[in-house]
């Protein structure tokens, strides 16, 4: 324990003294708003700094380039990380799920090839699951992999794919045979990004900036080594993906905190905001709904602590972790519409407007909030889920 | 806002008794066996009671100088959780919170008296509210006047779970101006003293009390500062229980509800398919998780002795609320079924509007969490 507890100290030190000064534009609220290059490059040195440091995949295997040590190193790091609120990491594609599953199934060689550049941001992970005609039903995926000799070539296109302009590899799932049932068609690909007929085009955001990609493949010829395990094996290995995604497993290298504000921070706006001449804080009705947020967000803490105890955990072992997306993103994005609520007549400003509360960043944070109650499969979904896998319900 | 504490601890004795418990409840207190405690008289069945008794769960937090087991209130809410799962009428929360109060704030003699007695399945419960339904406990019209070596009571008290089978009743009475407390013993409170009430939750038994006239010795009366410590502990207590005792309902009715979306067709399909039944039961999955997890922690920081008021507040909000929902989507989720009596939606949804109010709702605890959270500007 003593060990442990002079491990948080030295990296609560350390993140106070290294953490990057503030950036004079708006930073991204997460991976999946990354839409400029300064914002990416920040970023990315930013995560340079912290590998080097050695609090990144602190748990992985020290022979591909992590640290060898137990999770609860990475856990220590990453709570800190999010009490500081220091800026994010943003492989989070490679560092969480990527890499798991590279770790998890992977070959010797691909660990060797890949994992380094993981964490120490050279090579930066995108994932093209969705496409223009299927999201929720993955399943349905129709990009066509056709295997010609030693190679596959790609056709169609993915979209919404976060980091799609940053990324120099790609998880990919593709149909590799048409013929066959809708789950056994499919394969799992790791896809260089430069390769010829490959073309990442940026898509606008409803917060007006960029921030993810369709991505369109045209005779793009990939080594058919580049296929993780075997054909067919793709539906498996996008599963395997999720759980990693959803944080359902354990695995991830780190990183995964964000920079958006939290009950303290509406706490704090609801102090300056005014209300008939007093600060809205005062206000009982304003007062009652800030109670409401703080008992759910101290309720999902309180619950992750549970989930550590296996005997409060027994009837239902994934009903912590497959209801946590659902839970955390959807209190976020109320939490984030009553921000906006609280400026009064100056709710209706946005990003760019000089007199906008805190430049805007209320209202763009509570657009962001979709990106995670849409991506990575949405509330309804993630409900879906909860009623067939966590309660035993009747599919749809 | 200060950072809220996250201590979540389980200790073994818990992790055996919720084990005990939850077994014993699954083989002994059955939706039958509810629905005929409802129907009798006493709404009580003496044989369950000296089982429970017989294991030695009245005297769980007791110290073992006075026969228990020494535990933690802690560890009674690994027993409570089950019990409201399947929605037990049995007087264990009531001889709690009598044991709890005396705990607290009775004196040397006073806990000789009658803890030992507990522990050997004496049953207690507490005489605190009046008819006005004012949750503050600190607001006392009944009374007591000393008259040499005894005090008088006078006034009357409501909401008395369990009078009839009680040995013992501990009465809140305002005594020279401020609150103080008193055990009454049964040969004290005759059937013509009680009147019985009717209240939504039908497996309970409760009663108003004409205090008038009883007379009790000095020597049991409970003042000043003790009066306010047992007053304290009693709330925290019973704060803290009904919710554990709501974390079980939820996950009691959860069940009954799932497996009716299970069974049930219509259109050619289990009705469980149908999103909007789905997905609500998601949500009370969702609540269940929550006031759980609310529950346990706020039992950790009581067993420690800590600060416990925002996080018991907290447990009671989250688990009486999550309950009524999830009683309420029973009902509704069960179509005409749930209408009845004898669809046993009902008696989760009345049981969750028994513990939504039971010293203070929602809204009152929400209030409290306020000021005890954001400092005004
Ligand atoms: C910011 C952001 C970043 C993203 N990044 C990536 C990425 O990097 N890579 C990637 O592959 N994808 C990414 N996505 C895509 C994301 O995974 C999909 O948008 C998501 O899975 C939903 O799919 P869809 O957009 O096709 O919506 P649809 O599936 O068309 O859903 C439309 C609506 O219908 C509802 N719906 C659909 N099916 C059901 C059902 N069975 N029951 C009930 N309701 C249903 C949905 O909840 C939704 O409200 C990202 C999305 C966002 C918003």
């Amino acid at each position: 324990m003593g060990e442990l507890d002079e491990f948080r100290r030295e990296v609560e030190a350390w993140l106070r003294q290294n953490r990057p000064p503030e950036p004079d534009f708006l930073l991204p609220e997460s991976f999946m708003e990354v839409g400029s290059d300064e914002q990416f490059e920040y970023l990315r040195n930013w995560q340079r700094k912290v590998y080097e440091a050695g609090y990144l995949g602190m748990a992985w295997p020290r022979e591909y380039g992590g640290g060898g040590k137990p999770q609860v190193y990475q856990n220590i790091v990453n709570a800190e990380m999010a009490r500081q609120k220091v800026p994010f990491v943003p492989n989070t594609i490679g560092l969480n799920w990527a890499g798991p599953l590279i770790l998890a199934v992977g070959s010797e060689e691909a660990k060797k090839r890949y994992i380094k550049g993981i964490l120490n941001a050279d090579d930066i992970w995108c994932q093209g699951f969705s496409e223009p005609d299927q999201g929720s039903d993955l399943a349905n995926c129709q990009l066509s992999a056709r295997r010609d000799g030693n190679e596959y070539v790609l056709n169609g296109s993915k979209i919404w794919t976060s980091l799609g302009s940053y990324a120099s590899y790609m998880i990919l799932l593709a149909r590799t045979n048409p013929q066959k049932p809708r789950y056994e068609g499919l394969s799992f690909f790791l896809v260089p990004m430069k390769t010829p007929g490959i073309e990442p085009r940026p898509i606008k955001k409803l917060t007006g900036e960029y921030g993810f990609t369709q991505t369109f493949f045209t005779d793009a010829r990939i080594p058919a080594e580049c296929l993780m395990g075997k054909e067919g094996d793709g539906w498996k290995m996008a599963m395997l993906t999720l759980t990693f995604e959803r944080g359902v497993t354990g695995g991830q290298a780190g990183g995964l905190s964000r920079v958006s504000p939290g009950v303290d921070d509406v706490i704090a706006l609801a102090r300056r905001s005014r209300r008939d001449g007093r600060p809205a804080l005062d206000d009982p009705l304003i007062r009652d709904q800030l109670v409401r947020f703080i008992i759910e967000d101290q309720g999902d803490r309180l619950t992750a602590k549970r989930g550590e105890i296996a005997a409060l955990c027994n009837e239902r072992p994934n009903a912590i972790g497959l209801s946590a997306k659902l839970r955390v993103t959807e209190h976020r994005r109320r939490l984030m519409q009553f921000a906006i609520s609280l400026q009064g007549a100056n709710a209706v400003r946005f990003v760019g407007d000089a007199d906008a509360v805190e430049g805007g960043k209320w209202q763009r944070a509570y657009f962001n909030s979709f990106s995670s109650t849409i991506g990575g499969g949405t509330s309804q979904i993630q409900a879906n889920i909860v009623g067939e896998r966590v309660l035993g319900l009747p599919k749809d | 806002m200060t950072p809220l504490s996250n201590k979540l601890t389980f200790s073994d004795e818990q992790v055996s008794l919720l084990d005990v418990a939850t077994t014993f409840c699954r083989e002994k207190i059955s939706i039958a066996t509810v629905r005929r405690q409802i129907a009798s008289e006493s709404g009580f069945d003496r044989e369950l009671w000296n089982e429970i008794a017989g294991l030695g769960w009245t005297g769980v937090m007791i110290p073992e100088d006075f026969g228990g087991s020494g535990l933690s209130l802690a560890e009674v809410v690994a027993l409570v959780e089950p019990m409201g799962r399947h929605l037990a009428a049995v007087p264990l929360v009531s001889t709690q919170l009598f044991a709890r109060a005396l705990l607290a704030g009775g004196s040397e003699p006073i806990k000789r008296a009658f803890l030992p007695q507990l522990c050997s399945g004496s049953i207690g419960t507490v005489a605190l509210f009046e008819s006005e339904g004012d949750w503050d406990l600190g607001h006392i019209e009944a009374s007591a006047v000393q008259e040499g070596d005894t005090v008088r009571l006078s006034g009357r008290k409501t909401l008395v779970c369990d009078a009839a089978v009680a040995d013992f009743v501990l009465v809140s009475v305002n005594f020279s101006g401020a609150p103080a407390l008193a055990v009454v013993k049964a040969a004290d409170l005759p059937k013509e003293r009680r009147e019985r009430e009717l209240v939504i939750d039908e497996t309970r038994r409760c009663f108003s009390l004409r205090l008038d006239g009883i007379g009790v010795p000095l020597s049991s009366l409970i003042t000043g500062e003790r009066a306010q410590a047992a007053l304290k502990a009693v709330r925290d207590a019973a704060l803290l229980l009904a919710a554990a005792e709501a974390a079980g309902g939820i996950a009691g009715v959860l069940e009954l509800t799932v497996e009716y979306l299970n069974t049930r067709v219509a259109f050619g399909r289990k009705i469980g398919s149908y999103q909007s039944l789905k997905h609500g039961c998601s949500e009370i999955l969702i609540g269940l998780e929550r006031a759980r997890s609310h529950v346990y922690h706020a039992a950790t920081l009581i067993a420690a002795g800590e600060d416990a008021e925002v996080a018991l507040r907290m447990a009671k909000v989250e688990a009486g609320d999550s309950m009524v929902f999830a009683g309420d989507r029973a009902v509704q989720f069960h179509g005409g079924f749930g209408f009845t009596w004898d669809c046993d939606a009902q008696l989760y949804l009345r049981r969750a509007l028994w513990l939504q109010n039971a010293f203070g709702d929602a809204t009152h605890h929400r209030r409290r969490l306020a000021d005890l959270l954001l400092t005004a500007a």
